[in-house]
């Protein structure tokens, strides 16, 4: 079990307790904590909208894709913090951290 | 004014097979899609995918099932209009429902099935000042009509294929070409990617890239578009037109002003028979909810059947409905 953390518009940020051994990815762990995440392609890096910005940790996280990198060049609001929580595995080196839904702000 | 036993909102997988089993109970069927193609989700979103939960395909390429679908149903000679939103039902003192699109096309039928999936794909808008000002005096999220840049000037942002072709395209169209682009490498297609660098190597075009349109200006039609780059370098760009390309998503739009019971951008609805809480509409596939909801295509298909068998009481009020195999009737086309 590791914790992550979400920053909302306020700045406010909210600890989850995220399990590594369960094979959920992170845009699942944000349904089940019933985020409002569309994740329209469920899971296939396909659709964007389950698009986070990273604002600690960034470097700890394994690299992307091709596709997920495809993917998040059609978004107008993407930048170099950018990343799709469906392509990403919670593990221990992702404890501690920090992100902002960036999908809820295009809706 | 089209005419139509039952009119589908979506030409989705759902959608498409709700044709076949309204066909089966001699019900003819009209589908409206935002999109230009059918198919929905399959089409648009991951036509090379294959799929593996379909009954009886092991594996099949998400556009083949679409392909599939349409053989299927085409004996019972289903209408099509593609590229338009439904906008408008409106209910008629007999209980019939005329269907209204963005473009004024009606469709008028007994029956409103919506399988509309995740609503309807709409161009994803970047964050630029005065964008939805300049819709319609400047700002085009497609190009329709190529032949209308004839002779302007056109930026266009993006770095995916439609932004990458387009620019192409338009090179021998438009008067001068801009592509603004935030990265510094383009991931579609390579052979396009190639050929925009070829153009601005050769001064065809204009190539801006490591940088975003931040701002439109002009008096009433679009003048100008404010590039800001990654640099913080801040460059304005006279032009005539604007097109952003960053592709689409799904949105609930005008459904969720139509009266029914919406919870999370789903349509609620009765499992005894698919309805919704509004008499002769029903909803099938990914919009619907109800306790135990699984979207997937194999859950929709289930529910065109079960829906369809609802629906012919209002397209046959005076016949008694018997349930009848295809194994010992067969498939009788209109």
């Amino acid at each position: 079990m590791i914790n992550i953390f979400i920053e909302n518009d306020l700045g406010e940020r909210q600890a989850l307790e995220v399990p590594t051994d369960m094979g959920f990815n992170l845009m699942e762990i944000l349904r089940a904590y019933e985020y409002d995440i569309q994740a329209t392609c469920g899971g296939m890096a396909l659709c964007a909208t389950c698009h986070i910005e990273v604002l600690e940790g960034k470097d700890r996280l394994p690299a992307s894709n091709d596709q997920e990198l495809d993917t998040l060049d059609t978004l107008p609001n993407a930048d170099a913090n950018s990343r799709l929580s469906c392509q990403l595995r919670p593990s221990d080196e992702m404890d501690g951290l920090v992100f902002r839904l960036k999908a809820l702000q295009e809706a | 004014m089209i005419h139509t036993d039952i009119c589908i909102i979506g030409a989705g997988p759902v959608g498409l097979f709700a044709v076949f089993e309204a066909g089966l109970l001699k019900m003819r069927c009209h589908l409206i899609d935002a999109l230009p193609v059918v198919g929905g989700q399959l089409a648009e979103i991951y036509p090379q995918k294959p799929i593996y939960d379909i009954p009886g395909a092991p594996a099949i390429i998400a556009e083949d099932l679409v392909k599939n679908l349409m053989t299927q149903i085409g004996e019972f000679k289903p209408g099509f209009t593609l590229g338009e939103r439904v906008d408008a039902l409106d209910k008629q003192d007999d209980g019939s429902y005329i269907v209204r699109t963005n473009e004024g096309t009606e469709v008028h039928c007994q029956v409103v099935v919506i399988a509309a999936g995740l609503g309807s794909f709409e161009p994803r808008k970047p964050a630029v000042e005065q964008l939805e000002y300049f819709e319609g005096k400047g700002v085009h999220y497609m190009v329709k009509k190529p032949e209308q840049f004839r002779g302007r000037r056109v930026v266009l942002a993006g770095g995916g294929d439609s932004a990458l072709d387009w620019t192409i395209f338009l090179a021998d169209v438009a008067e001068r070409v801009t592509l603004v682009h935030r990265g510094d490498t383009f991931r579609g297609a390579p052979d396009s990617a190639e050929k925009v660098y070829d153009l601005a190597g050769k001064g065809k075009i204009d190539l801006i890239l490591q940088a975003q349109v931040n701002k439109l200006g002009g008096n009433g039609v679009l003048k100008e578009v404010s590039v800001l780059g990654n640099d913080k370098s801040v460059t304005s760009i006279p032009t005539d037109d604007f097109i952003p390309l960053f592709g689409l998503s799904p949105k609930l739009g005008p459904i969720a002003d139509w009266n029914l019971g919406v919870e999370k951008s789903a349509v609620i609805v009765d499992t005894f028979d698919y309805a919704t809480n509004v008499e002769r509409i029903y909803a099938i596939g990914d919009i619907n909810t109800y306790p135990g909801k699984l979207k997937l295509i194999l859950c929709g298909f289930h529910e065109a059947a079960i829906m369809m068998q609802s629906a012919f009481k209002y397209v046959y009020p005076d016949q008694k409905l018997s349930f009848k195999y295809t194994t010992v009737n067969g498939v009788n086309p209109f």
